[in-house]
């Protein structure tokens, strides 16, 4: 398929026989949802199926792009045709068009995820809502050719599905396998050179849900691809599979872990004055003495986030250390605890410590943020004015001690009353 | 007033609170595994699997059983933000 600029003319693309691409491009956007750089802009994929008895739109386009997705989607399919609108993701930018195609096709059916309809009622505000919910096995026949759905939630809302299109092996994912990147040549065997956006959209978009990526390459592995098409970027025709197997890898650990069945205990510090420097030690220590944690303590001073995000993404317990000044956390601290998000670290240990002068803020804004980020800190944290006596480092190292208890399952029961807790 | 033991089992901490404590005003502080993100019985966050016990938390509301049926959520679990003691002894871990 020759596709010299393809989608800079108004109508449909064709991607195979009866399947058109009717999105829309927009090259100025520099910016997306305030967390990702667009050096070329995007494009809004949505396509269209025709079947031997109706159509099917799968996704539509951000709100400003309605006119140019109708416009393409009017030149391979009447309204009245349409019997099946798929949404794969509600994110606006997919769904953007939605309610002018709902007024232009108010007798098609609308098929969304079985977690996507508190996203939907919020989009449409409507109070009574005409969908279907389907989920992994459901199907629907559009005659000759039949779309069968795959639930493949939090990729990267809990919303999200991909949909199967069997006849032609096409596979229409959403914002899986997607990327920032506009080209009106469309396909990825015409475009430009777009490996750096594919890795950088997941890298920001889908790595914080990598345990659900793998369960959505489960279902999808399986299926014969001649085609992945993305909500964003190139439509994969070429070697798709090759896109699937590069997410695998994505998703599996980076560098193998030789802790191999230990758990792992990274306790990062910062110490103006070698103070906390001394906890965090202790706090090794106590941990270091119980069989089954492997600990490694490090000096924030001494790293960049980047590494430390990658270790913190693998272990399975995190201790942060920071002396108060001006009554906060110090900054690294804070630049390493706000790059997080990018990974997932819901359920992990957390625990806090520090030296200060004459407030000591610190632990307990540490803590806070670790609860935000949805980590356990079951243990209160350990503070200490100033150069830490022996009482306060053996403080530090029952902290330590019992954050490997607790890793290990080892800990002991406790029964306290809610009058006694902080 | 009447008193019930909730019992966080990922963290091993049995917690004596007061007959109408809501279990996140309770979990955040043993440091349990229970998450929480809306804190208003929308986002499903917080979903949460009673071990034993379920018969002594008040019943959903209308809006906390949509929630739970939308987010496909097992039989015996709830959402710990709305979720609230009525007395007894109750096991609660992560959903």
């Amino acid at each position: 398929m020759a596709t010299p600029a393809a989608a800079a003319s108004n109508g449909a693309i064709g991607i195979a026989p009866g399947v058109h691409w009717i999105g829309a491009l927009d090259p100025d956007l520099r910016n997306f949802d305030i967390i990702l750089r667009t050096a070329n802009g995007t494009t809004y994929n949505a396509y269209v199926v025709r079947g031997s008895a109706g159509v099917a739109v799968i996704d539509t386009v951000k709100e400003e792009f309605t006119d140019d997705f109708l416009r393409r989607l009017e030149s391979v399919a009447r309204y009245d045709e349409i019997r099946a609108i798929v949404l794969n993701h509600l994110e606006p930018d997919h769904t953007g068009a939605l309610p002018e195609l709902l007024r232009r096709a108010p007798h098609a059916q609308l098929y969304i995820s079985t977690r996507a309809q508190p996203m939907l009622k919020g989009l449409l505000k409507e109070d009574t809502l005409y969908y279907q919910a389907v989920t992994t096995g459901d199907s629907i026949s559009l005659g000759d050719r039949t779309l069968s759905f795959l639930h493949t939630p939090y990729l990267h809302w809990p919303d999200t599905q991909c949909t199967y299109l069997v006849e032609e092996k096409i596979l229409f994912s959403g914002d899986v396998f997607g990327c920032h990147f506009c080209d009106p040549r469309l396909f990825n065997d015409a475009v430009g050179d777009f490996r750096f956006s594919f890795e950088y959209y997941y890298a920001h978009i889908m790595r914080p849900f990598r345990t659900w990526v793998r369960e959505a390459l489960d279902l999808i592995e399986p299926l014969e691809l001649a085609i992945l098409a993305p909500a964003h970027g190139p439509i994969l025709r070429d070697a798709p599979s090759r896109y699937v197997n590069r997410y695998r890898a994505l998703a599996e650990s980076s560098l193998k872990n030789e802790a191999g069945e230990e758990r792992t205990l990274l306790v990062f510090y910062l110490s103006a004055y070698g103070n906390t420097r001394l906890m965090a030690e202790a706090i090794a220590s106590g941990a270091d003495g119980v069989d089954g944690v492997r600990v490694s303590l490090y000096d924030l001073q001494g790293g960049e986030v980047q590494p430390f995000v990658d270790l913190i993404e693998e272990a399975d317990g995190l201790v942060f250390g920071s002396p108060t000044i001006n009554g906060d956390a110090v900054k690294p601290v804070w630049d390493l605890l706000s790059s997080l998000t990018a990974v997932s670290v819901r359920g992990k240990l957390g625990a806090a410590f520090g030296s200060y002068g004459w407030s000591g803020e610190a632990v307990a804004m540490i803590e806070d943020r670790l609860r935000g980020l949805k980590l356990r800190v079951p243990l209160p944290g350990v503070k200490a004015k100033l150069i830490p006596n022996a009482d306060e480092l053996s403080h530090c190292t029952d902290l330590g001690r019992e954050l490997a208890l607790h890793l290990t399952g080892r800990f002991e029961h406790k029964v306290i009353d809610m009058a006694a807790l902080r | 007033m009447p008193k019930a033991k909730v019992t966080f089992e990922d963290v091993g901490v049995t917690v004596t609170v007061p007959a109408g404590t809501r279990l996140i005003e309770v979990s955040e502080k043993v440091g349990a595994g229970i998450t929480y993100g809306c804190r208003e019985g929308e986002c499903a966050t917080c979903i949460t699997k009673v071990v034993s016990g379920h018969e002594f938390l008040a019943a959903p509301s209308v809006l906390e059983h949509q929630v739970l049926k939308d987010n496909m959520a097992p039989r015996h679990h709830r959402l710990a933000c709305q979720a609230q003691v009525l007395g007894g002894e109750i096991v609660v871990r992560p959903g």
